[in-house]
């Protein structure tokens, strides 16, 4: 598979403050990836590092297989970090024109784009006069103008009103559907769930896991179940081998596995041991569980 | 190159305070014309600027290059703010992350600043040009064009100075500030470098120290040229003082301005780099 982005042994830090420690991961062509990690744990000054704006203190990086310099690099990627920065004083066309001239590429894709992301109708308003959900629409489009090998998001919906957010991520999807690789930074979990296929978690400028979402956690899942005979199934799960801890919240028992099991075979199990059930449901750890779980856990 | 200045172009021209400075600018050179209509008409004595030999060449290049420098302070302004704006809007930052490396970035600022000094140089020479045609005693082919030093001397020091303001809007961030610490370093050198070189080491070493600071250098290259005109010379003369000046312009003044221009701009890219933006 293509490599998009290598990123091997980077740190970066600020005065005392380490805010990257240490991250090496890779982008492949064609995944879509999440930064995941709380506010402060390193995900825009990572970015910032291989957008070429923040300069790193040891390690490196290389973007598609290092043959070529970052900047001309960064002229085949799309990148929004945090809000959206143009001239406030010039239209959207103008803007991106000027786009069109940094990055080299012919103007004639600019009105499909503001096509794109409903802003045509606006393309001769001067950027100051959008709102924020606008300006954030303009400047996907912007970072879309070169029709990049990877598209990356930092924190795209943030102060957005719940309408705009959801433009936004119609916006993603979309892109997504196309096969544009992209990496989004986010720490908001369903919007990372949502969309992407690959998470690098990060905490403190350290990283906790990288790789395809399912996988993240050595998970079986977990059953909840209900019986009317509540102490039987509670001395059954207690005894199975299969059974990590077992929880009793307001009725409804919480039984997490250790190994595989499917849930018709524990229901045969437990019908031959004279325990009927009137609730089962096998469930996964949400992303938002998983993600808790790993930042907990470490530390 | 061509792509660099583009882009600058579409940053300045867009913006309506920088379109009109720039206007203004070169409506202020063309401006200089009108000095030949001051007339002073006091009953019996009529006298008529642009008779009294002002406008003859080759002086009028002098004189021309030397006004018109005064006028830099306008262009000073649109560098310092298109620089600090780059900063204020975080257009820096997206313009890198387009694709934009801190190399040409700086470059297509003295990119700018250069074609600038060039357009405005050319606009100085043909404005003088025509005055001098109109007014000037000699035509003579030779006579017109001597003495060009001041033109590149003007360029030179057009070109320094903005480099300068270049780098203090870097340096700064801010426009209004950079133009304050403008007017602070001159004040550091006017009064700062120039009395305390004075008063550690006497008058003379005073003068040779400040020939080599940047604001001053810049203003040495063309030296005022109202003592130089014959009807102020004639009249200081009746006083009894004498004249003994050089106004010519020096090599190794443009040399001095040339440098502190290279360390501006590297500077300017030394800083940029080492910055997280």
């Amino acid at each position: 598979m293509e490599t998009i982005l290598t990123v091997n042994h980077l740190t970066k830090k600020f005065g005392y403050l380490t805010a990257v420690k240490d991250l090496s991961f890779n982008i492949e062509k064609g995944n879509v990836y999440g930064i995941l990690g709380p506010n402060g744990s390193g995900k825009s000054t990572t970015l910032g590092i291989v957008l070429n704006v923040v300069n790193k203190t040891a390690g490196d990086f290389s973007w598609f297989g290092g043959t070529i310099s970052t900047h001309v690099a960064l002229k085949k990627v799309g990148a929004i970090i945090e809000r959206p920065n143009f001239y406030p004083y010039m239209t959207a066309i103008q803007n991106l024109k000027l786009v069109c001239k940094i990055k080299e590429v012919p103007e004639d894709k600019i009105e499909e784009k503001l096509e794109m992301v409903g802003l045509l109708d606006r393309k001769n308003s001067k950027f100051r006069t959008y709102s924020l959900g606008m300006k954030q629409r303009l400047a996907i489009a912007s970072a879309l103008l070169n029709d990049p090998e990877i598209l990356i998001l930092d924190e795209p919906t943030n102060g957005l009103d719940p309408q705009g957010i959801h433009q936004i991520r119609e916006i993603i999807k979309k892109i997504a559907a196309q096969g544009t690789t992209i990496l989004l930074a986010s720490h908001l979990l369903d919007e990372v769930e949502k969309v992407c296929s690959h998470v690098v978690i990060l905490r403190k400028g350290e990283k906790l896991y990288s790789g395809p979402v399912d996988e993240m956690l050595t998970s079986y899942g977990f059953f909840e179940l209900r019986a009317t005979d509540e102490p039987a199934l509670m001395t059954f799960l207690g005894n199975h081998a299969s059974f990590g801890s077992i929880k009793h919240e307001n009725g409804l028992i919480t039984a997490i596995l250790k190994e595989e099991m499917d849930a018709s075979s524990l229901n045969n199990d437990l019908f031959k041991n004279g325990i009927t059930l009137s609730h089962l449901v096998k469930r996964k750890a949400s992303l938002e569980e998983q993600f808790l779980s790993l930042t907990n856990h470490n530390k | 190159m061509l792509r660099l200045l583009q882009i600058e172009f579409i940053k300045l021209w867009n913006n309506n305070a920088s379109r009109v400075l720039i206007i203004s600018y070169f409506v202020l050179i063309l401006c200089m014309a009108l000095i030949a209509a001051i007339k002073f008409d006091i009953g019996p004595i009529q006298f008529n600027v642009a008779d009294q030999g002002i406008f003859n060449f080759p002086y009028i290049w002098h004189l021309n290059t030397w006004i018109a420098s005064g006028l830099k302070l306008f262009f000073a302004i649109i560098i310092v703010s298109m620089m600090a704006n780059e900063y204020s809007n975080k257009t820096l930052k997206q313009n890198l992350i387009d694709g934009l490396s801190k190399k040409e970035f700086i470059a297509s600022k003295f990119l700018t600043v250069f074609a600038f000094s060039v357009i405005s140089t050319i606009f100085v020479f043909l404005v003088s040009l025509v005055l001098g045609l109109f007014y000037s005693d000699f035509t003579e082919l030779s006579i017109i064009f001597s003495e060009l030093g001041y033109l590149l001397a003007y360029f030179i020091k057009l070109v320094g100075f903005f480099s300068f303001c270049l780098f203090l809007g870097i340096l700064v961030k801010r426009s209004a500030f950079a133009l304050g610490f403008l007017i602070i370093w001159f004040a550091i050198e006017n009064l700062g470098i120039r009395f305390l070189v004075w008063w550690l080491a006497g008058k003379e070493a005073s003068v040779t120290v400040m020939k080599y600071l940047p604001l001053e250098s810049m203003g040495n290259l063309i030296k005022e040229p109202i003592s130089r005109f014959k009807a102020v010379q004639s009249m200081v003369e009746q006083v009894g003082e004498e004249f003994n000046k050089d106004y010519a312009v020096h090599f190794s003044e443009i040399l001095i301005v040339g440098c502190w221009t290279a360390i501006f701009i590297y500077l300017s890219y030394a800083l940029l780099k080492k910055r997280d933006l």
